[in-house]
């Protein structure tokens, strides 16, 4: 298969990643590279295998949702690992004018 | 004392021969002289590591010290460790300080080994040859002209170098074992779902596990003993009574079934690899085990397999990082959607950008079926292949690389020949069974190691085989002149 700078700048659109043009023509090769490297597992017969998404067929367990950690010393110090932080909450660009 | 195992130093400690703070201050003055040259430690903080030492002798001098209270040990840098700069090998935390221990460091704390440091690694564990690092390559002691292997390389180098005595690791698709072969240690990655994932950066997260990297078999039973074990913070955790991975180990292996799968055994092998493990076979044969040949007929695809699942789930995990909660935010953007886009390619390596690509492309509309399920219907195939294999024997040999350290920059500028350089390891991933990797050999010069892969739970039993294997080799006890 063959991607197009188009399908590089859409993915990477999705994935919140900033490519310039010549970092896009890179990824374009090594994309191709490696989707060839895949391509043969498309053609294995898997009629009736049930997909594995985990290593162990066990249940996830579910625990009660309740605020585990809740001391204000232990937010400050996640919110002081933030870009910018005001009066305990994350500041990001304005969204909405 | 530079060679000598975990359980030496344990008995050395017991013995009062010598105190935790002693050996702390001789491996950081290792780490002084040495790591100039092979960059295996990130992150070293004297007083953090003496002060540990102190309260181990502390420990000990009060009667409370267990089997490896005042050991020093260094942890792989994806491991959150409170008040320790945390990086996980990216530019993205360069200045990250890990608010909280994950559990393996928890644990470790709890068992009283010391912490040496942080160790170098391929950016979120991406890579197998911690050329992917931001904080520079990795050097393999044994000829710093080569890669240590990876994810787990500064692991493996600090080892090799006896920089640490033992190290943390953890394995997506080799990376703990990859590593130990190409630095000449024993490495094993456990059963998916023993040690908890808490804290430990989510790279794959149904595929990544924790394991101990040192000198011998016994020396990683010891270290898996410390941090192994339920811990209801992880949901993927497992709830097992807690075992002594140590208790099989004089196990004589007199009728051990070792099953040599025939798509490892081909013609296509590497010469001197093959030998080095035809070699080790015969050592087990001696020791009263026998070979039987197996089959993996799926396993051929385990590679594209693997490279479709891990991207898809590292595609989820790293979304994370969005320069909003913690982690690198670009000093330019014009929007929300703007600061996302530059912080992210800015905080991010090339290697982590190709694979959040891939896996983005293979969960997006259209190609789900075709690449993801698909994926995971081979992986379903790949574990039924072992369980197969584990009705005719009762452990699985084969390499566990391709060939012996390879020299800087040889596989880096193709992914695809970098990808392949775990082939022998990734489908013991995807089935979530244990193995690991034991010293069985040189290569000019260059250590090489097998790799023993067993069914579910099977830690104790493979640690039992490489022990038996230690007690009659050397392999395991040499290390790279340069460092002794």
């Amino acid at each position: 298969m063959a991607f197009t700078p188009e399908d590089v700048q859409r993915l990477a659109k999705l994935a919140r990643i900033e490519l310039g043009s010549e970092q896009i023509s890179a990824t374009l090769g090594h994309l191709d590279n490696i989707f060839g490297m895949i391509a043969d597992m498309r053609q294995v017969n898997t009629d009736g295998i049930a997909p594995m998404a985990h290593a162990c067929d066990v249940a996830q367990r579910l625990r009660t949702d309740v605020v585990t950690e809740g001391s204000v010393e232990q937010r400050d110090r996640c919110l002081a690992l933030a870009p910018e932080a005001e009066a305990g909450l994350f500041l990001v660009p304005k969204v909405i004018e | 004392m530079i060679n000598a195992s975990l359980k030496d130093l344990a008995a050395a400690l017991a013995a009062k021969q010598v105190s935790s703070l002693e050996l702390t201050d001789l491996y950081l003055g290792r780490i002084a002289q040495h790591n100039p040259l092979i960059n295996a430690f990130v992150t070293v903080d004297e007083e953090k590591s003496r002060t540990a030492a102190k309260a181990a002798d502390a420990a000990r001098a009060a009667g409370n010290a267990g089997p490896l209270t005042g050991v020093p040990i260094a942890h792989k840098d994806i491991f959150c460790q409170d008040g320790w700069r945390t990086t996980c090998g990216s530019r993205m935390l360069e200045n990250f300080i890990a608010p909280y221990n994950a559990t393996v460091i928890e644990r470790c704390n709890q068992a009283g080994l010391v912490p040496l440091g942080k160790v170098n690694m391929d950016e979120f564990a991406m890579g197998s040859s911690n050329e992917t690092s931001y904080y520079g390559p990795v050097r393999n002691p044994w000829d710093t002209d080569r890669v240590p292997g990876g994810s787990s390389g500064g692991s493996a180098a600090a080892v090799a170098a006896r920089l640490a005595p033992a190290a943390t690791g953890t394995d997506t698709g080799g990376s703990i074992r990859q590593p130990a072969a190409l630095c000449g240690l024993t490495g094993l990655k456990p059963s998916y779902g023993t040690v908890s994932r808490w804290g430990m950066i989510a790279f794959a997260s149904s595929l990544d596990q924790a394991g101990p990297m040192a000198s011998s078999a016994e020396d990683c039973g010891l270290l898996l003993n410390a941090f192994a074990g339920f811990d209801p913070k992880d949901s993927t955790s497992l709830e097992r009574d807690n075992e002594d991975y140590t208790r099989s180990l004089d196990q004589p292996l007199k009728g051990l079934r070792i099953g040599l799968p025939k798509e490892f055994f081909g013609a296509d092998g590497d010469a001197a690899t093959m030998a080095a493990i035809e070699t080790a076979l015969a050592e087990y044969r001696k020791l009263g085990a026998e070979t039987v040949e197996v089959s993996l007929p799926s396993i051929g695809q385990s590679v594209s397999a693997y490279y479709v699942i891990a991207p898809a789930e590292a595609s989820s995990n790293l979304s994370r990082f969005d320069g909003v909660r913690y982690g690198y935010r670009a000093p330019e953007y014009n929007d929300l959607n703007d600061m996302y886009a530059k912080s992210r390619a800015q905080g991010f390596g090339e290697e982590v950008k190709r694979r959040i690509l891939i896996g983005t492309y293979v969960l997006s509309h259209g190609y789900y079926d075709a690449y993801y399920l698909q994926a995971q219907r081979i992986r379903r195939l790949i574990a039924n292949d072992f369980d197969a294999a584990f009705k005719q024997c009762d452990v699985i040999a084969s390499p566990t690389t391709p060939g012996a350290a390879f020299k800087f920059g040889e596989k880096s500028a193709d992914p695809v020949q970098m990808y392949l350089s775990d082939i022998y390891t990734i489908g013991v991933n995807l089935a979530g069974i244990p193995a690991l990797s034991h010293p069985c050999g040189e290569i000019n010069g260059l250590p090489t190691g097998m790799q023993l892969i067993g069914p579910y739970f099977s830690e104790h039993r493979l640690l039992n085989v490489a022990h038996q294997y230690q007690q009659v080799t050397d392999w395991h006890r040499r290390m790279p002149a340069a460092f002794a």
